[in-house]
């Protein structure tokens, strides 16, 4: 039985080593097999082209002028998307209004990440009663529905900023109300999630380990749990755009969003429905543009939930 | 598990208080009343004064707050302004179920204009509730089961484009091809106004017509959204060990979907149902307001835009207290539902 | 032919993200009738998939078989419509797997599910079928049997649970039992417990029972034969005394010399095997345990040994003999 075994393997024998892929490399990869996620990257960035690019060819200033002597025409050589009720040419208010409607959709997330991170992490790294707290506040919100609510605080608050002055245009102050309304009303679910991942992580080693070398509870919670749970933050944070502009979309189009004269996908919409017989160029063209941005962003963040998720290692036919 | 029930029940209270005190402050803050009521004549001060003590406007924000839940019948207010309060007040509160009167419909309390409107919200509702459900339960698990198929990968594309549509989109394209287009072309077509052909009547025949096109508008993103979540908890129960043994010992597939599968499945789904059900409630508002129909949403809207508070308040209360409600029994089923939990 | 099981030359592999892996190379053996073969080697080394691939229970993309045949009374299982595995799963051939916990459906209670399969395959009556199972309780060990029928397994004990698996791989007296390590998460006294009843239901029922294991000393209490595998290939298999006095492998010697001694001397270091488990998606050629052999010679880099069998009934994979550390 005592067969000696001899100290180390042969030397010279090589061996083949397998390269090892990086994290990103390896959600790259994985991304890449989602071919409507990576169709949606690409019809994303045409969307984002027409609104920017699109202010090569015209002017705000132009989206804006009114000429009731040309209300309501169909789509013609000069005024390729028609016009609307009053006379203002739709193409330049779709491409001037995608720039609002998509800014508002990335700020709204903006606000809704901060918020619902910060207070999920601290939610779920501190406990106790400060848990508790948070999360009666978090349910509670929660616990109303959302678009009632954003139509309250867009009625209430949409008009009492000033028209702001950026980029030498001219924007009117709801457009920031809208933007911090809709991020304020949408954290909920993110808080959430971000407090039970705290919940779990905050009892791992290396939490316990850099207690011990004596770092703060500050860098603790934003250099070391928060990266871990960065996948369901990204998520929800692509998704939350898509849900943004949707609720922009909601609230200006029952007129109590973003008011005129600045022009968003959504408030092209307000009234279209009494004219869908005689004048449907007035919904047809913002609706489809809203609708494929918002279809983009979906398979994007479906694709990256996939690609982030450890896992999905699985190939499917 | 009656204890559970009980905490349950226990931390709706304070739940349902922070939500009435974020409303609260929210819409007190909103709007001028006094303009509202006065509608379009300039109100000479007494008067606005004597408005204001009326509707207790003058006093602190947290005593508002207890006289909007509570009511005033218990305290004498000042109403003619000599610093003497001599009259009693009317309101019963919210508790009492008095939201208040109407600033715009003059005379009116806000839980009666609720009340009319509240069984259209329903008749429209509770039919496209079930339809969906019909569907989304039909279709994610079918699609589930048929994973890597190409049935599988229509209805997931299918169901994302859905999903991802705002409603009034679907509305108005929907109102485009049947209504409009179906005219045109000479086909029969679906009404697109209203609850009922003012000229027919308030028939069954009629009402069932007119909610064709709202519940189709709904349900195309519901049943989408939710045949999603139904198919991954399919899918996710499917991989379990335990549907591993139940093929192990030799049961069909049949036999393990609706034995072993559909069990464990149920439950979250039967969660998320009750969950979504009050949130109806609210989504109506655009659904209604461009179908015309006269339910609880486009009151929401019509009385937000003419800044009626106390309806507004009303409704938002009412519908978070079914929300809240609905949570709750939703939490109870769910917990009976799962034995880890009832017998623990 | 006298085996109960053949597999022969059984290959399966999965397709993923990273690549092929090639889970089962070529694996070959024969139970006996109411004998006990052990399967050991260490996590990923193909032995679930050979026997989930033998009951035909490996989802097909991404798995697949490639090749084989396992042949159970005169037929080929992997040929069979999918219809007739449900008569022999659980009635002919029965399984238990590693975790109780989660291979026990939580919503059911204990009581049905052992006495489904009964329904299923004897088609008798549910008073029968339940009066069945408490007998099956008993046998296990389940004290209070009428009771514990109705109740839900997060209420049992791992080592209680296990017993469950056990009544209801064998309610309907299978001609062979299959555990894929159902002791791995249980503890050591439990271990024991298990490990016995098997032996006792084993003589009792006369079936024939296949142990997969990484644990050396459970394989030896209760194996009559043990086959080694190593990603995915066989590399040793003989009676279990043959494994223990005369060990032809290199990988079951280092095995074997990682066990801790109780009648060794207290501070010698724990000896382990040096290196990783191979990648079975990108195998080099040559044998696939050379990197981590203290044996190895040129002709290993070359090409893979065959399962070649002694004159003594013992087979092993090797190019080397251990006993002389020289090339055969």
């Amino acid at each position: 039985m005592a067969i000696p075994i001899p100290e180390n393997p042969p030397a010279a024998i090589a061996r083949i080593e397998k390269t090892q892929l990086t994290f990103i490399q390896l959600v790259w990869l994985r991304f890449k097999r989602h071919k409507m996620a990576v169709a949606g990257i690409i019809s994303l960035i045409l969307l984002v082209l027409f609104a920017i690019l699109g202010t090569a060819f015209t002017t705000e200033a132009y989206s804006n002028i009114t000429d009731t002597s040309i209300r309501l025409m169909p789509p013609s050589h000069e005024h390729p998307f028609g016009t609307d009720t009053v006379g203002r040419d739709i193409l330049s208010r779709t491409i001037y209004g995608g720039q609002i409607s998509l800014m508002i959709g990335l700020i709204a997330m903006a606000v809704e990440v901060v918020v619902g991170v910060l207070i999920g992490a601290i939610a779920g790294y501190y406990g106790g009663i400060i848990d508790s707290l948070l999360m009666r506040f978090t349910e509670a919100m929660f616990n109303i529905p959302q678009i009632p609510l954003l139509l309250v605080l867009g009625k209430l608050l949409a008009d009492k900023l000033p028209p702001l002055n950026l980029f030498g245009r001219e924007f009117s102050g709801s457009v920031i109300v809208i933007m911090v309304v809709i991020g304020l009303t949408s954290w909920m679910g993110l808080a959430r999630i971000v407090r039970a991942n705290f919940l779990s992580l905050k009892e791992r080693e290396f939490v316990t380990a850099a207690h011990c070398i004596g770092t703060r509870n500050g860098p603790i919670i934003f250099g070391h749990i928060l990266p871990n749970t960065m996948a369901p933050i990204i998520v929800s944070a692509t998704l939350g755009v898509a849900n943004a502009i949707i609720s922009e979309a909601y609230v200006s189009f029952l007129g109590v969003g973003v008011r005129p004269p600045t022009a968003t996908w959504g408030n092209m919409l307000n009234g279209a429905y009494q004219y869908i017989e005689s004048a449907p160029w007035l919904w047809i063209f913002p609706g489809i543009l809203i609708v494929l941005t918002v279809l983009s962003i979906n398979f994007i963040g479906d694709g990256l939930r996939d690609a982030l998720d450890p896992h999905s290692l699985v190939e499917s036919k | 598990m009656g204890r559970y029930i009980i905490r349950r029940l226990l931390q709706a209270i304070p739940l349902l208080l922070i939500i009435s005190i974020v409303i609260f402050l929210l819409l007190q803050s909103s709007g001028d009343p006094l303009a509202t009521m006065g509608g379009r004549r300039t109100v000479r001060p007494e008067d606005r004064a004597r408005l204001a003590r009326q509707l207790g406007l003058d006093k602190p924000v947290y005593k508002q707050y207890i006289y909007w839940l509570a009511g005033n019948d218990w305290v004498k207010i000042d109403f003619d302004g000599d610093g003497i309060p001599e009259t009693t007040g009317t309101r019963k509160g919210v508790l009492r179920g008095d939201f208040g009167t109407s600033l715009v419909s003059r005379g009116k309390s806000a839980l009666s204009l609720i009340g009319e409107r509240l069984p259209n919200t329903l008749i429209l509702m509770i039919p496209a509730e079930i339809i969906m459900l019909i569907f989304a339960l039909s279709i994610g698990i079918y699609s589930a089961l048929r994973q890597y198929t190409w049935v599988d990968q229509v209805v997931t594309t299918g169901s994302f484009i859905g999903y991802s549509m705002p409603i009034f989109f679907i509305a108005l394209a929907s109102m485009y091809l049947f209504a409009v287009n179906f005219r045109k072309w000479g086909l029969p077509y679906l009404p697109t106004v209203g609850m009922f052909d003012p000229k027919v009547g308030k028939t069954f025949g009629q009402v069932v017509l007119h909610m064709v096109l709202p519940i189709f508008s709904m349900s195309v993103v519901s049943v989408s959204a939710y045949s999603r979540y139904v198919r991954s908890q399919m899918l996710e129960v499917n991989n379990q060990d335990y549907i591993r043994t139940a093929h192990a010992k030799g049961l069909t597939d049949r036999q393990v979907l609706i034995g072993h599968a559909l069990k464990n499945a149920a439950i979250p789904i039967v969660t998320l149902v009750g969950i979504e059900i009050p949130f109806l409630l609210g989504g109506a508002v655009v659904t209604e307001t461009i179908f015309g129909w006269p339910g609880m949403g486009r009151l929401f809207i019509d009385h937000l835009t003419r800044s009626d508070t106390p309806v507004v308040m009303g409704i938002l209360m009412l519908i978070s207290v079914a929300v809240v409600v609905c949570q709750l029994i939703t939490d109870i089923v769910y917990a009976w539902l799962d034995p880890r939990i009832r017998y623990s | 032919m006298d085996s109960l099981l053949e597999v022969r030359n059984l290959k399966v592999q999965f397709n993923t993200l990273e690549g092929v892996v090639h889970a089962v190379n070529g694996v070959s053996f024969q139970l006996e009738k109411g004998k006990t073969m052990g399967i050991v080697g260490e996590s990923g080394c193909g032995k679930s998939v050979t026997m989930l691939s033998v009951m035909r229970l490996i989802k097909e993309p991404p798995g697949r078989v490639t090749e084989g045949e396992v042949l159970f009374q005169e037929k080929d299982l992997l040929k069979l419509p999918k219809s007739s595995m449900h008569e022999i799963r659980g009635a002919k051939i029965a399984m238990i797997f590693q975790d109780p916990m989660t291979s026990l459906n939580p919503v059911l209670t204990i009581g049905h599910q052992i006495s489904e399969a009964l329904v299923v395959h004897s088609g008798i009556g549910k008073e029968e079928a339940y009066k069945k199972t408490l007998e099956l309780l008993e046998m296990v060990g389940i004290p209070q049997a009428n009771e514990r029928y109705k109740d839900y397994p997060h209420q049992f004990s791992g080592g209680m649970r296990q017993r469950v698996m056990i009544a209801m791989g064998l309610s309907c007296k299978p001609d062979i039992l299959i555990a894929d390590e159902p002791t791995t998460a249980l503890d050591v006294t439990i271990q024991a417990q298990i490990v016995e009843l098997t032996k006792k239901l084993q003589a009792q029922f006369g079936m024939a029972v296949i142990w997969i294991t990484h644990d050396l000393g459970v394989a030896a209490e209760i194996a009559d034969r043990m086959i080694v595998m190593y990603a995915g290939y066989v590399v040793e298999e003989a009676d279990i005394f043959q494994i223990y006095e005369n060990t032809r492998h290199p990988y079951t010697l280092s095995l074997l010399k990682s066990l801790p001694r109780v009648d060794r001397k207290k501070h010698n270091r724990l000896a382990n095997i040096q290196g990783s488990p191979p990648d079975c998606i990108q195998m080099p050629p040559g044998c696939p345990f050379l990197p981590r052999c203290g044996f190895g010679v040129e002709q290993c880099a070359e090409d893979n040994p065959d399962l070649t069998t002694e004159p003594d009934g013992h087979k092993v994979a090797c190019w080397v003999d251990v006993t002389t550390g020289r090339f055969r």
